[in-house]
């Protein structure tokens, strides 16, 4: 079947796939020229810690974009969260269950700080964010200037990007050498994924809207199944589900439920597609910017934590770039840079993506020059944006 | 008669699903002014889009002759290049820069590699003599009245060496002595042998102005009229425009209104500080309940500027007045407010701040009120699709699917979708702003067949339109507007064209 025919079918986007099959074209790729290196389980484990911190930034970059605005601000708001972390922990001697939530609010605040002058004064959010940039880049340098890194050694704190979820299966004897409680929990994922599909696809057939054939549809369930089961068996093989791919995939549910089944979702999606009207049905514009803005704010500080935890402490270089990191994932998965279009889901798989690149370059000895790196990143940010516009292009 | 400058000769245009023009022959004699006429949507714009090649040789079929010779143009440069100049009705002046800068834009005095600005300073004064225009070159145009912002794009125009000038309703957003002013100077133009073709809606004027009219409907000419044989007049020019008789399209209702007034506006006054000018000088008016009221007026009158002026006033104009609805004194901060009282809004763009174009019909439907479809902030998505569909067949909204995006739909279902929208609110105020532009005949009168509907029902609408005979067949009372101010109170069943035009124009 060529993707002419593909293209034609009633309510198959090809848009919405071609991030999958890229992604599984880089682990195939990848997983050959490294003589399978890149597909060990403790790469695989890596790779999704690695992705953790960008995905979340990621998250929150996409609706950010939806509604029109754009913050560079959010890597080195990262950066200075991390260090506010390791200066509560360390320096001040804080209790972990305390300096997490102080830093959480801190970074809404943060963010409601940039929305400020966006939403009431109009002021572009490139400009507004770029001050953020400098500023919070300022603020980093100065904070880790005595000692030039802040070791943290909290045990519970450096457990979120370190550590797996305990396996309280483990006494079962059967598949010894397993994470079971990874295993389960994979299972419980396909189950709900395409018990949720079915009642989709029930409810839809029911109100006459468009679907795709139920060849397709068991195909899709079988992708959806043999990827979920490849990551959770290659991830029971290592140390089991570490607690960052927790974390990533709760804000992920958590966002893309708010994206698709909340009335603020619906809001936010309305003010990016038209500010004018939405503000004429009665949405504040001014308080979606600063909801969203405020959720940026918080996951910079999620990110922040995972990215101190995981160095242990924290540098006066960490969230360098990340901003722009995001920015690629949430384009790479999708995301309209005119408002309004794009999934949680899609910037999930942008970042695996763009992640699954870096971490198989690094392993490869051809592409293991960071020089080569960064033309190849921006190759495939350019590709993936021109294959986004051109199928959408392609659908009207 | 001498040959003419101008033939178009069996021009057919067809877009997805639509024949905008049909066979169409199109003649203009050198030196003249010409009309263009019909209605909304009967191709009198696709048709000078054809001519200066917006719409390029290839896309259409059919001849044009100018100035004796087969022209193939491939777009606005190839006309421009023959002679012929356009002006839309939308200027397309540079607001931020200066007068002479945009009267000579595009032809550039240069010396060298550089402009030459005294130059372009002394050539540009000549060209606003030329129209009669008495302005400082060097002011900002964003400073300039609409009609004389309209002078200096005939004086670029003019720049160019034109043959033909053709201008798209530009009387539409003029007051009277800016009006006259242009008459004047087309008059002027035709004596230096200029050919002029008019595109307008004011009969009026091309009744004074015109040695030619054509009249166009449906995409089809239907005459071309002889000022000097006596044949232009108004009832002529409507009977060919609309082809039939006018009262006839608007379907009978029973009056149901009562004498309570549901809403009462009262020494309304709106000051722009973005324009820096009021916008609405002491209004007052009433709506009863189950009542349509008419606002007539020109384009600019502040109509609009008053039906956001109540609703929440989104735009941040400085209000002072009262406005009581329900026998309660209201004080709106936002349209929120505004929809949470009891009044809706159907904007006059459904594309800039009506609908959102990139989402579904339900989607679009419910955006107003989603507390109706979800509990606690969480949409469900089974009631929404059943409203949706209840909302879809009481406005019969012609859609395969709930699903299908606003942009594809047509004109007419895009209208019907925006006022599912504000029905699903269940105001008690419905604000109607231009409900039938850009739709189809067919379309309005379902339009026009709900909105009977609903005041049957107890809801109150205000109308604001600027067709008249829909004016006229549609409200029981009307209030006309002219440059921020109510002129005059009418009623419905005694009004005519004359009466509105009249106090539309003082």
């Amino acid at each position: 079947m060529s993707i002419k025919e593909l293209k034609k079918m009633p309510g198959l986007n090809i848009r919405d796939y071609g991030m999958y099959i890229a992604l599984l074209i880089i682990i195939v790729f990848f997983g050959i020229v490294t003589d399978g290196n890149f597909i060990k389980p403790q790469n695989i484990a890596d790779l999704m810690n690695q992705t953790g911190y960008i995905a979340v930034l990621a998250v929150g970059m996409t609706f950010i974009i939806i509604i029109r605005h754009i913050d560079l601000s959010v890597g080195f708001l990262a950066g200075c969260l991390g260090a506010a972390s390791a200066i509560g922990l360390t320096s001040w001697g804080y209790p972990v269950y305390f300096v997490i939530p102080a830093v959480l609010i801190l970074g809404i605040l943060a963010g409601c700080i940039t929305a400020l002058p966006v939403a009431m004064l109009g002021i572009p959010s490139f400009v507004a964010s770029l001050a953020g940039w400098l500023i919070y880049r300022g603020i980093l340098l100065m904070a880790t200037s005595g000692t030039g890194t802040i070791i943290i050694s909290d045990p519970a704190f450096i457990a979120i990007s370190n550590g797996s979820i305990p396996d309280f299966l483990s006494n079962f004897s059967f598949l010894p050498g397993t994470h079971k409680l990874t295993l389960l929990l994979g299972l419980l994922a396909m189950v709900w994924i395409i018990f949720r599909n079915i009642s989709i696809r029930k409810s839809k057939l029911l109100y006459n809207f468009e679907i795709i054939p139920m060849y397709m549809f068991i195909m899709q369930q079988i992708f959806f199944v043999a990827v979920i089961s490849a990551v959770t068996w290659v991830l029971s093989g290592s140390n089991g589900m570490s607690w960052t791919v927790v974390i990533m995939m709760v804000v992920v549910s958590g966002y893309d439920w708010i994206a698709r089944q909340t009335v603020l979702g619906r809001h936010i999606y309305a003010v990016g597609g038209n500010p004018e009207a939405a503000e004429l049905s009665g949405i504040s514009v001014k308080r979606i910017t600063m909801i969203v803005f405020g959720s940026m704010g918080l996951l910079s500080a999620i990110s922040g934590i995972m990215f101190a935890s995981r160095l242990q402490s924290a540098s006066p270089t960490a969230g360098t770039l990340f901003e722009l990191d995001a920015i690629a994932a949430a384009y790479i998965g999708g995301v309209s840079a005119a408002g309004g279009v794009g999934k949680i889901s899609g910037s999930l798989i942008g970042a695996l993506v763009y992640m699954s690149l870096m971490n198989g370059m690094n392993l490869w000895s051809t592409t293991s020059d960071a020089s080569l790196q960064y033309i190849i990143r921006g190759l495939v940010l350019a590709i993936a944006v021109i294959f986004d516009v051109a199928t959408r292009k392609a659908k009207r | 008669m001498n040959i003419p400058i101008l033939e178009m000769k069996s021009i057919t245009k067809s877009f997805p699903g639509v024949k905008a023009l049909n066979n169409v022959s199109f003649q203009v004699a050198r030196g003249e002014v010409h009309c263009l006429v019909g209605e909304n949507g009967a191709g009198k714009s696709t048709l000078m889009k054809v001519l200066s090649g917006v719409y390029p040789h290839g896309e259409y079929t059919g001849d044009i002759l100018f100035d004796g010779r087969i022209q193939k143009f491939n777009g606005i440069a190839d006309s421009e290049a023959a002679g012929i100049a356009i002006i839309y009705q939308e200027l397309a002046l540079f607001p931020e820069l200066s007068v002479y800068e945009n009267v000579l834009l595009g032809h550039e005095i240069t010396k060298g590699l550089t402009i030459d600005w005294n130059e372009t300073i002394k050539k540009s004064t000549e060209m606003l003599k030329n129209v009669g225009l008495n302005v400082n070159p060097e002011s900002k145009v964003k400073d300039l009245g609409v009609g004389q912002q309209q002078l200096i794009e005939i004086a670029k125009a003019l720049c160019k060496d034109i043959k033909l000038l053709i201008l798209d309703e530009p009387t539409a957003a003029l007051n009277e002595s800016d009006c006259d002013n242009l008459y004047e100077l087309i008059g002027e133009l035709k004596k230096k042998g200029v050919t002029c073709v008019l595109i307008s809606h004011r009969l009026k004027e091309v009744i004074n102005i015109a040695d030619t009219v054509t009249v166009l409907r449906d995409g089809e000419t239907i005459c071309t009229l002889d000022a000097s044989k006596n044949e232009v007049n108004e009832n002529t020019l409507i009977k060919n425009m609309v082809g039939r008789e006018i009262n006839n399209i608007y379907p009978e209702r029973k009056h149901v209104r009562s004498d309570e007034v549901i809403m009462e506006v009262k020494n309304w006054n709106a000051y722009d500080p973005g324009l820096g000018r009021a916008v609405l000088k002491d209004i007052n008016f009433k709506l009863k309940k189950g009542e349509i009221i008419g606002f007539a007026g020109l384009i600019g009158a502040g109509r609009t500027e008053l039906a956001h002026s109540i609703f929440g006033n989104p735009d941040g104009y400085e209000i002072t007045g009262e406005l009581i609805l329900k026998n309660k004194k209201q004080n709106f901060r936002s349209p929120k407010d505004a929809i949470n009282a009891g009044i809706a809004y159907a904007s006059e763009d459904r594309k800039g701040d009506g609908l959102i174009m990139i989402q579904d019909i339900k989607r679009n439907i419910t955006l107003a009120c989603l507390k109706r479809i979800s509990a606690k902030g969480v949409v469900n998505d089974n009631t929404e699709i059943r409203y949706a569909t209840e909302y879809k067949s009481a406005l019969n909204i012609k859609t395969p699917s709930l699903e299908q995006l606003i942009v594809n739909l047509s004109g007419g279902n895009q209208q019907k979708v925006s006022i599912a929208k504000w029905l699903f609110v269940e105001p008690d105020v419905l604000i109607l702003d231009e409900p039938t532009r850009g739709i189809d005949v067919g379309a309005k009168y379902e339009i026009y067949t709900i909105m009977n509907r609903l005041v049957e029902q107890g809801m109150s609408i205000i109308m604001i339109s600027s067709e008249l005979p829909e004016i006229l067949g549609m409200s029981d009372r009307i209030y006309v507007v002219s440059a921020g101010k109510i002129s005059g109170e009418l009623s419905g069943s005694e009004a005519n064209q004359e009466q509105i035009m009249h106090l539309a124009t003082q």
